[in-house]
């Protein structure tokens, strides 16, 4: 049992790494990469929230969206799967918000290391990919905790080895064109392809 | 003021939104692999980013600004469910292929944040024109790394085959990497050079 789930996360955290494998939160993923200590903010920001966000959406998947799932309520017939997008964005745009209080309240200086990252959460890709992903896998509520926490530190690695990447770039000659987002472009694919290593191995 | 023919056809070369706002790209490189997959996506993100242009700009006297993101939100979900029952409908098997990026059309940045660059501030018709430009530039880099990974990838177009390949008693041998996720990376970087190459102003500053 425990094996099963050290092997969900190992794979969520490198084989299907959701940057590099998945390109999910690749607008951040370019955009808030040019200093370490800001990717490392974001990283952790994500972290959090995809690990509370899956976690919620898998509970309102398994007891309220999945066809018969109403069955409790005396409505074994009723399928709403397809309110799921709306239900999902709504529950990550909620969870947000109220992480964002409860730090601004209890956590102050977390607050604000983390800052403007928290509102720009919500748009992150990855974060509503997970929970896409998580529905279309029909992972049970102790999978969908293990698989949050492990896509989100899958995700923070990518982005500080990107900015890692990034600060040292600034001493090499790039040549104008490709100045900025080209070279981040390129360098992603090359961190992409040092990443496809990892698909083969079987857990 | 532009006019509604510079609306449409600036963001297409002038100020694309992949190539220069950084503007969703998770999509971009996911779903080209094939053309077909590709002229989906592209089809279905030009009319939600329309049609959620137009929707915001409609009410934007009325949304109070404290809550505009969760009105936009909501415009933009409800629009994406309609494309997505619409894909599943017509084209079950590529609804299938593009899995979870359909839904993500959501979180695309060119439909936020065109909504929240131009549709706030738009009359409706202006703002629906910007959106429809906007996903014609999405579109075009999709279609032209979709044609390249699909073309050189599998020797095929739209799943018709173009270049005979050696197993089938052809001539061309493939090249697997097209149709790895990496080389998605080297397109689209390859593309914003060629294009920065031809219009200088848009290099980036240190």
């Amino acid at each position: 049992m425990f094996e099963h789930y050290l092997s969900l996360f190992v794979k969520s955290i490198f084989i299907e790494n959701m940057a590099l494998a998945f390109f999910l939160g690749m607008c951040t993923f370019m955009a808030i990469s040019k200093k370490v200590s800001t990717a490392v903010g974001l990283g952790i920001a994500v972290v959090v929230v995809q690990a509370i966000t899956i976690p919620v959406n898998n509970l309102l998947y398994q007891h309220v969206l999945k066809e018969g799932s109403l069955a409790w309520a005396g409505l074994p017939n009723v399928d709403l799967t397809f309110l799921g997008l709306i239900t999902y964005i709504g529950v990550i745009a909620a969870m947000v918000q109220i992480l964002e209080m409860v730090l601004d309240k209890f956590v102050p200086s977390l607050y604000n290391s983390l800052g403007i990252f928290l509102p720009l959460i919500t748009v992150n890709c990855a974060i509503l990919g997970g929970s896409l992903f998580m529905v279309e896998r029909d992972y049970n509520f102790a999978e969908s905790v293990v698989y949050g926490f492990g896509s989100g530190i899958g995700w923070a690695l990518a982005i500080v080895a990107l900015a890692g990447i990034r600060e040292k770039m600034k001493y090499s000659n790039v040549p104008p064109g490709l100045k900025g987002l080209g070279i981040t472009f390129l360098t992603a694919g090359l961190m992409a392809m040092a990443f496809m290593l990892f698909s083969g191995i079987q857990l | 003021m532009k006019t509604y023919k510079e609306i449409i056809l600036d963001p297409i070369f002038n100020d694309n939104p992949i190539a220069l706002q950084i503007l969703g790209i998770c999509s971009a490189l996911a779903v080209t692999s094939k053309m077909e997959t590709a002229v989906v996506m592209a089809l279905s993100v030009t009319l939600v980013t329309g049609f959620s242009n137009f929707f915001v700009s409609l009410i934007r006297k009325l949304i109070p600004s404290s809550i505009r993101i969760l009105v936009e939100m909501t415009i933009i979900a409800s629009l994406v469910i309609i494309a997505d029952q619409l894909i599943k409908a017509y084209a079950y098997n590529i609804s299938k292929e593009l899995s979870v990026y359909v839904g993500l059309i959501i979180t695309n940045c060119i439909v936020m944040g065109r909504a929240e660059a131009y549709a706030l501030k738009n009359p409706p018709v202006a703002s629906f024109l910007d959106g429809i430009g906007n996903g014609f530039g999405y579109a075009f880099i999709l279609i032209v790394v979709g044609f390249i990974r699909e073309l050189f990838g599998s020797g095929k177009l739209f799943g018709i085959s173009i270049l005979p390949l050696v197993n089938d008693g052809g001539w061309y041998t493939s090249n697997g990497l097209f149709l790895m996720p990496p080389s998605a990376f080297f397109l689209i970087g390859l593309i914003i050079w060629m294009i920065r190459t031809f219009k200088p102003e848009q290099v980036e500053e240190d």
